[in-house]
């Protein structure tokens, strides 16, 4: 079974041929249990989200801030597996036909096999990964893996990287650039970073690829402004904040995931 | 100037690691993008600092004068009584001002800093050792500085977060993850990737991404060179083995390098079993580990069969880490070198040892590669001449030390003591 990174492209052609930005949720899996993390992603399609990544949990989350390190330790002291995690992306695309990613980082995916996870992920419905600490000059492998399986390849791209090397991620990138909107770790900010439009003009210099631009967005008049010139708009702690917020209580979290999602919905629409 | 006084000797060979950074299958350069462009600008500086004679000559002055190297060579017959017979010296790097053998590199590192027009420094620390060596570079250098420390270890190594905060320095002690070293790498990468621009990360070990591990290892490579020398001078041959503790590395490796050409002296690198390896409570990586990605390198790590790195131990904090350098997983992996594990209380009662035949109090990490040097000494026999790198000094275990062998005369504070004896 080949994966459904047409889907994914479909996703973000939609959007752009709405004149709007696409709304990209992330939520890790196994958090706050699996089955609650299914529906947490399902809540965020209800809402309005165009595209889910799904957060394969890590125990050293370098480029997480402490919202999503919270609740990557959640899931691991549960005991989360990657069958898990592919379980998580097989139910959430199954229920709603819509575009779902893994993100996660390296040494998970390489321990696993590179062609192995490729094929599972394709198998359980994935439109494809986002590795943040594989370079471009390292992927070669999981590039293979991912083309041979139908699965995107989406890199990051951020404020420091100088134009010769947008012009070589891009080219081995596939789906969309996710382009970090500031120089830091996963977490809201009281403000978007002003480097995020400068690069986003950057990377479509060099690409058609949608580039859709994450960290520090959490509210929607945020959305709004990223969607004033990204292809799309990538929260996760935000998200992930709402059912820490509601800690024991999950229709709660699951309620205020989804109205953060219909929030942040009508936010990329207000370009 | 006499070679002699020359101290910053980088690899006059360079067949590893290649330009991607590569030692063998190990190694590379597993970072996100928003560190790319730093990490490579270290690399480059380090490349134009090799090749101005002016870098050379500052280090060698600040290593001469302010470290006090060259560091002596001690020869150690009591404690020696316990290694079989065989000859027994030690590379005293406990020595160096600020007691040990991590100034080498910070120092090498500051001056990197400076060119490259930083105005920041940050490092981890696990014993304390290298964020005192840091927090002491950036005192000397006007550097503002922040250490990242494991919560357990600024408890464990109390003396030198005092140390590092007399010096100026911001300690931040990390509650995430195991609350050790790891953890404290994690932090300060992500302080590193928040503030970059003017931020230099002053790596402490030859482990993380391209080109630290060969950078570090150039600037501890002065240890084998001065002690080859030493050694020939002394007793007329090289030793039959060199041996080390290793943790990440980085004094291992500043000892092994200079003897990779002598194929007849082994290499013996002593890792942390803890309180054994098969209890799962250690942190001897290159015995029990297996390749995989941590901290920006392919190496050896601990972890399980999902590449989750899992939680170490040792009882000494300068040990506790589950990566390790790649150039030692290349050289496991290519036979040069050899690693064995030394259980906890090994490593202490060959601190005790050595302070009680020698007058000397070395670190608990430099305790491991005692421990192993009585065995490699058993093994050898009376002809034996053993070589140990003693990377530093116990000042700052001896609470840990007085509460394992009870020698506090408050009951109270002695509560915990006798632990594994």
């Amino acid at each position: 079974m080949s994966g459904n990174i047409a889907l994914l492209e479909a996703a973000l052609a939609g959007a752009r041929a709405e004149n709007r930005a696409a709304l990209i949720a992330y939520h890790p899996a196994g958090f706050p249990t699996v089955d609650g993390g299914i529906a947490a992603i399902r809540a965020a399609f209800d809402g309005g989200a165009d595209v889910v990544e799904v957060g394969l949990p890590h125990s050293d989350p370098v480029l997480d801030g402490p919202v999503i390190q919270t609740a990557d330790d959640i899931a691991l002291r549960n005991g989360v597996r990657i069958a898990d995690v592919l379980r998580t992306v097989h139910e959430a695309h199954a229920a709603t036909g819509k575009p779902v990613l893994v993100m996660t980082y390296w040494n998970p995916v390489d321990r696993y096999g590179a062609e192995r996870f490729a094929a599972e992920l394709a198998e359980a419905g994935g439109a494809g990964c986002i590795l943040p600490d594989l370079p471009v000059e390292e992927s070669t492998a999981w590039r293979k893996a991912a083309e041979a399986h139908g699965l995107a390849t989406v890199f990051v791209v951020a404020p420091s990287s100088r134009d010769e090397r947008l012009a070589k991620i891009t080219a081995a990138g596939s789906g969309f650039v996710y382009a970090a909107s500031l120089m830091g770790v996963t977490g809201t900010r009281v403000s978007v970073g002003a480097q995020a439009a400068d690069l986003v003009r950057r990377t479509r210099a060099t690409t058609d690829l949608p580039v859709c631009v994450g960290l520090g967005v959490s509210n929607a008049e945020q959305a709004a402004e990223v969607a004033a010139f990204a292809d799309g708009v990538i929260v996760g702690s935000a998200f992930v904040k709402r059912l820490l917020d509601h800690e024991g209580d999950l229709e709660a979290g699951l309620a205020a995931v989804r109205e953060l999602a219909a929030d942040l919905a009508a936010g990329v629409r207000k370009r | 100037m006499s070679e002699k006084h020359e101290f910053f000797l980088p690899d006059p060979d360079g067949a590893v690691p290649s330009p991607e950074g590569y030692f063998g299958a190990f190694g590379g350069k597993f970072i996100p993008e928003a560190l790319v462009a730093a990490v490579d600008e270290v690399a480059a500086e380090y490349e134009k600092a090799k090749g101005d004679p002016s870098f050379a000559a500052e280090l060698n002055d600040l290593m001469a004068n302010y470290t006090g190297r060259p560091s002596a060579l001690t020869e150690v017959p009591r404690f020696a009584e316990s290694a079989g017979g065989a000859r027994v010296f030690l590379k005293r790097e406990d020595l160096n001002h600020t007691g040990s053998h991590k100034i080498n590199n910070v120092l090498g590192q500051a001056l990197l800093t400076r060119r490259m027009g930083k105005t920041r420094v940050i490092a981890e620390t696990g014993a304390g050792q290298h964020g005192v060596a840091t927090a002491t570079a950036c005192a000397l250098f006007g550097l503002e500085c922040t250490i990242y420390m494991g919560e357990v270890d600024t408890r464990r190594q109390a003396l030198n977060v005092a140390r590092m905060r007399m010096l100026g320095a911001e300690v931040v002690s990390v509650t995430s993850g195991s609350r050790t070293l790891k953890d404290a790498i994690n932090e300060a990468f992500r302080d590193w990737v928040a503030n970059v621009d003017r931020t230099h990360y002053l790596f402490g070990t030859v482990a993380g991404p391209h080109p630290f591990p060969a950078l570090v290892r150039d600037f501890h490579r002065v240890i084998g060179v001065e002690a080859r020398r030493q050694l020939l001078e002394r007793t007329g041959r090289l030793p039959d083995a060199a041996v080390a503790c290793v943790g990440g590395g980085s004094n291992a490796m500043g000892l092994f390098h200079a003897f990779l050409p002598d194929a007849d002296v082994r290499l013996v690198g002593c890792e942390p079993a803890g309180h054994g390896v098969d209890t799962g409570e250690h942190a001897a990586t290159l015995t029990a580990g297996e390749p995989g990605i941590l901290h920006g390198s392919r190496s050896y790590v601990l972890q399980d069969d999902e590449g989750q790195i899992t939680e170490p131990y040792s009882i000494s904090a300068g040990l506790d880490y589950p990566g390790v350098g790649p150039e030692h997983a290349y050289l496991k992996d290519t036979g040069r070198a050899e690693y064995r594990a030394v259980t906890d209380d090994a490593a202490m009662q060959a601190l005790r040892l050595l302070s009680r035949t020698e007058g000397i109090i070395p670190a608990i990490e430099s305790a491991h590669a005692l421990a192993g040097a009585l065995e490699v000494g058993r093994e050898l026999g009376p002809e034996g001449l053993v070589l140990v790198n003693l990377s530093g000094r116990g000042d700052k275990d001896m609470d840990t030390a007085a509460r394992y062998f009870g020698l506090y005369d408050d009951a109270a504070k002695g509560a915990g003591a006798g632990d594994g004896q």
